[in-house]
């Protein structure tokens, strides 16, 4: 079983986490940027998390055997502070040159203000003007149908953004039409407490179909589970799902995406 | 839009999926039998997450397909207006206090 987990958070996770995955067969993941549960004070503290992406975490991640990839970007829920925003921003190209860094995630809203719109909009830029694949966060619970669909509307009056390279991640049963229908990739993430529950996550694929769509754990410093891509393995399984149709959800078509980054080896 | 069947038989999901939704469902009415057993209950009856949760309710027995993505778009905030920033707003609490009785 080839898996590729592609949403991620190991700077929040332990090394027993990292062994879990290198015993499952997880050897391939990607991290994006994100909240750490407290507002960054200065650049220099993004800039220090974004060394730790790209340099510490690949390290320890290579002690089990596990190929590390990274995603920069600023989330949403720290675009409040717009002057601070505009300084992360500037040193955000530094990063994405580095061998490692996939493109500029995951980028996105939170709750759907004028300010992290605005912050949206000049990353989108910067991913236009660098031709990166962009990871995009969407909003939570209440806040998540209108929130995807202002983020698609920016994304759709960027003429020089390729859906195909974009996805929308944590998508539900009530977005991933609409995503997948205006041409992006589609991401479903396995929560215990919110987003899907492994059945509700293959209920999608049996009902959207199984293109342009990844499963992952988005396993952070929150109530979430790191071998929980491996749960919705076992729920195909027990429905009688081919291992071709498996192999594609949770292998080919992150690899697929992926690719699309030069930076990117496929594993295996 | 294109997609696959669930490939298990109908009385197979029942076989394999009854025990934990039929667990599922009586939480549900314990929640609601506790919230009906608590202090100040007409302000629980006219919280706008109970009421959410009873149109929800209805919505299970009254629709023949595509509930969950109903349900979804029930908690889900329709407005169109944008908050000049989000400092001063709650956390997404899971439905809509916005929604008006006829939203449900």
């Amino acid at each position: 079983m080839k898996i590729i987990e592609p949403h991620i958070h190991m700077v929040s996770r332990t090394t027993d986490d990292y062994q879990a995955l290198s015993w499952a067969g997880i050897h391939t993941i990607t991290e994006p940027s994100f909240w750490p549960g407290f507002d960054r004070r200065s650049v220099e503290g993004f800039r220090d998390y974004f060394e730790q992406l790209t340099q510490a975490e690949p390290l320890r991640a290579a002690q089990f055997g596990i190929t590390h990839y990274s995603w920069i970007g600023l989330n949403p829920k720290e675009a409040e502070d717009i002057n601070l925003a505009r300084e992360v921003l500037t040193v955000i190209p530094d990063f994405l040159d580095r061998h490692n860094v996939l493109g500029i995630g995951e980028i996105g809203l939170n709750k759907n203000s004028k300010n992290e719109l605005n912050v949206l909009e000049m990353q989108i830029s910067i991913a236009a003007e660098r031709n990166e694949l962009i990871l995009v966060h969407t909003p939570h619970l209440e806040d998540k149908l209108k929130g995807t669909r202002l983020i698609m509307d920016v994304l759709a009056n960027e003429s020089r953004i390729n859906p195909w390279r974009v996805l929308i991640d944590h998508a539900e049963e009530h977005t991933v039409a609409e995503i997948k229908n205006q041409g992006f990739w589609c991401g479903l993430t396995l929560y215990p407490q919110s987003k899907c529950t492994p059945a509700r996550a293959v209920d999608i694929v049996e009902s959207c179909g199984s293109d342009q769509i990844w499963i992952n754990s988005s396993a952070d410093w929150g109530i979430s589970d790191p071998l929980a891509t491996l749960k919705a393995v076992e729920e195909m399984r027990k429905r009688g799902h081919t291992e071709q149709v498996i192999e594609k959800i949770f292998y080919k078509n992150p690899n697929t995406f992926l690719s699309q980054c030069a930076k990117f080896a496929t594993p295996f | 839009m294109s997609g696959q069947n669930c490939p298990m038989k109908a009385t197979d999901v029942i076989d394999c999926y009854f025990l934990e939704n039929r667990a599922k469902l009586i939480d549900i009415a314990a929640f609601l039998d506790r919230i009906d057993r608590s202090i100040e209950v007409n302000d629980g009856h006219s919280d706008f997450r109970y009421q959410a949760i009873l149109k929800a309710l209805h919505m299970l027995t009254e629709l023949n397909d595509r509930r969950t993505e109903a349900i979804l778009k029930n908690f889900s905030d329709l407005s169109v207006e944008l908050p000049e920033s989000a400092a001063e707003l709650k956390s997404a609490c899971g439905a809509w206090e916005g929604a008006r009785n006829e939203d449900y």
